[in-house]
């Protein structure tokens, strides 16, 4: 199959920007003093030095009574209990698995606080322990759900949920945790023919519809013998484009968003997705829908 | 002397036209890369550089090496193979860039808030594209960038910027590879403009004591210049990336 190579000089480069015209708030640089006065609580992303209150990060400024924080548009993944995230197996330890979830240091899945197969309600006995690299092992992904915060800033993770587990087959795509719009539910059945799971950590999950009426404790179960008919994987291949696209002009990502990015893309073919006017035009295109349904 | 005499025309313009209190034309982009945590691009004059920035995350390579109250900065510095006049035989290793990437790691561990990342690593890696003078100074400010946009907590920029001594009398700011290799004593400062501290100060060659101020104070001024520029560079990027996420995740 004769195969099209774009190739470009850098002077050729499309902006990406997609930026809309519209008021924005002060922006604050790092080591600018926010305030002077005392009465202020110094909250994230500032510091206190010579009693001025002063910017760590650039960001914009968010206030709540009397605390001053300032907000980076992009870090690493600052996690919360609830959250749900999408992570890879790095290290099987005892009693626990380490994960890796974009974040500061590596979460932590327990032995714990997962479902394993048969029956919820069951002890964990020392064979469970022997046999943990066989449920989960290294270069595995998972979805799970941040179950609680250390002190030192790691997360504790867990899947007792018959949603969460073991992921199996689908398209992984890393973006920047920031453009993960916090939503009701983070996984989403499209009608278009394909799950999507909008981790907070900013991986995002991308699967042929999954069937929820399977029992309970298939959160293990990977099946790689079935065979994903070639629709459902252009359809994958066509999503995994969109979401490029629209991180690429850092738009936020959440199932309208996506619903949008799609449709606009169908003129293209999946390859042609990929070059850089393409993108563009269909951020572009779904920017300004996303401005309509506001609107109205 | 009569060498020196040639930095400055009668009419005090330099070899490259400018002014001796003026610096060279800088240009940054930040966000260059998607898979690092931040990067950025710099120009200045035709200095070109890149940096990346990945982190803060787990240590890797032996946990021991792991602090409990600070993060470790680790810093690479590399010239590509293709950026000077003769083709370097490595990008890296060699004794002149494990040199700079101490200095690079000294600057920006002043500044950077690492008390508030335990256990943790920050990596910043820069590349030389393009060497014409000013490497150090340029990587400097290039890694700021990129710090900035990894959304790591700074103190306040951090900022380098050389200065020089025409004529035994009048001082220069920004120098580039000509002017470096027709001579004259070099002063690389790296300093936090907003509160004047100098984090690095190294000299090429010695010049008598009397100019020392005068010099160091044209380097001061330069950083504070820089500082200007790579703000607002900031600014606008912060604007546009808030315009097109509707500043979602800020309010």
């Amino acid at each position: 199959m004769p195969q099209k190579i774009q190739i470009r000089l850098a002077s050729h480069r499309v902006s990406t920007s997609v930026a809309v015209n519209q008021r924005y708030p002060k922006i604050f640089t790092p080591g600018e003093v926010i305030t002077s006065q005392n009465e202020f609580m110094r909250g994230h992303g500032t510091y206190e030095e010579n009693s001025d209150l002063k910017a760590s990060v650039a960001g914009v400024r968010q206030q709540v009574n009397n605390l001053i924080s300032i907000r980076p548009l992009k870090s690493r993944y600052n996690g919360e209990v609830g959250d749900v995230v999408v992570g890879r197996i790095t290290e099987v330890q005892q009693k626990r698995w380490k994960v890796a979830t974009n974040s500061r240091l590596d979460s932590v899945l327990l032995l714990s606080s997962v479902n394993l197969p048969g029956g919820e309600l069951r002890r964990r006995s020392a064979e469970d322990e022997h046999m943990m690299r066989q449920y989960l092992q290294e270069g595995d992904l998972i979805s799970a759900e941040v179950q609680s915060v250390y002190s030192d800033g790691s997360l504790s993770l867990h899947t007792r949920s018959f949603k969460y587990g073991k992921l199996s087959q689908g398209v992984l795509v890393k973006v920047f945790p920031s453009l993960i719009k916090r939503s009701k539910t983070h996984f989403h059945n499209l009608p278009i023919g394909a799950s999507v799971i909008l981790g907070n950590n900013g991986f995002i999950w991308i699967c042929p519809i999954i069937n929820n009426s399977e029992d309970g404790a298939s959160g293990f179960i990977q099946n790689l013998e079935e065979v994903v008919p070639r629709q459902d994987r252009e359809t994958i291949g066509r999503i995994r484009n969109c979401i490029l696209s629209l991180s690429q002009s850092k738009m936020m990502l959440y199932d309208t968003s996506i619903l949008y990015a799609y449709e606009e893309s169908l003129k293209y073919t999946v390859p042609e997705l990929l070059v850089q006017e393409a993108m563009v035009d269909v951020a572009i295109l779904t920017q300004q829908r996303l401005c309509m349904l506001e609107d109205t | 002397m009569s060498r020196n005499r040639d930095l400055l025309s009668k009419i005090g313009l330099r070899l490259d036209g400018r002014r001796p209190d003026e610096l060279r034309r800088i240009r940054c982009k930040l966000g260059v890369f998607t898979e690092p945590d931040g990067s950025a691009y710099l120009e200045q004059g035709l200095t070109k550089v890149l940096a990346a920035v990945y982190g803060p995350h787990q240590v890797r390579g032996g946990r021991s090496k792991a602090q409990h109250d600070t993060a470790i900065i680790n810093c690479q510095f590399s010239m590509a193979v293709f950026s000077t006049t003769d083709r370097k035989k490595r990008p890296r290793g060699d004794r002149k860039s494990t040199e700079l990437s101490m200095h690079l790691q000294q600057a920006l561990e002043a500044v950077i808030k690492s008390e508030l990342y335990p256990w943790s690593q920050i990596d910043v890696y820069v590349e030389v594209l393009h060497a014409d003078g000013g490497i150090y100074t340029a990587c400097v400010n290039a890694a700021t960038l990129a710090l900035i946009d990894a959304g790591i907590p700074l103190k306040e920029y951090v900022c380098a910027c050389t200065a020089s001594l025409a004529n035994n009398d009048v001082p220069m700011i920004d120098i580039s590879h000509q002017e470096e290799i027709i001579g004259g004593p070099t002063l690389t400062v790296a300093a936090l403009p907003m509160s004047g501290k100098i984090v690095l100060m190294e000299m090429s060659q010695r010049f008598h004591m009397d100019h020392l101020e005068k010099v160091l104070n044209k380097a001061l001024q330069g950083c504070k210049d820089i500082r200007q520029i790579l703000d607002e560079a900031v600014r606008l990027h912060v604007r546009d990336i808030g315009s097109s996420t509707g500043w979602a995740n800020t309010s």
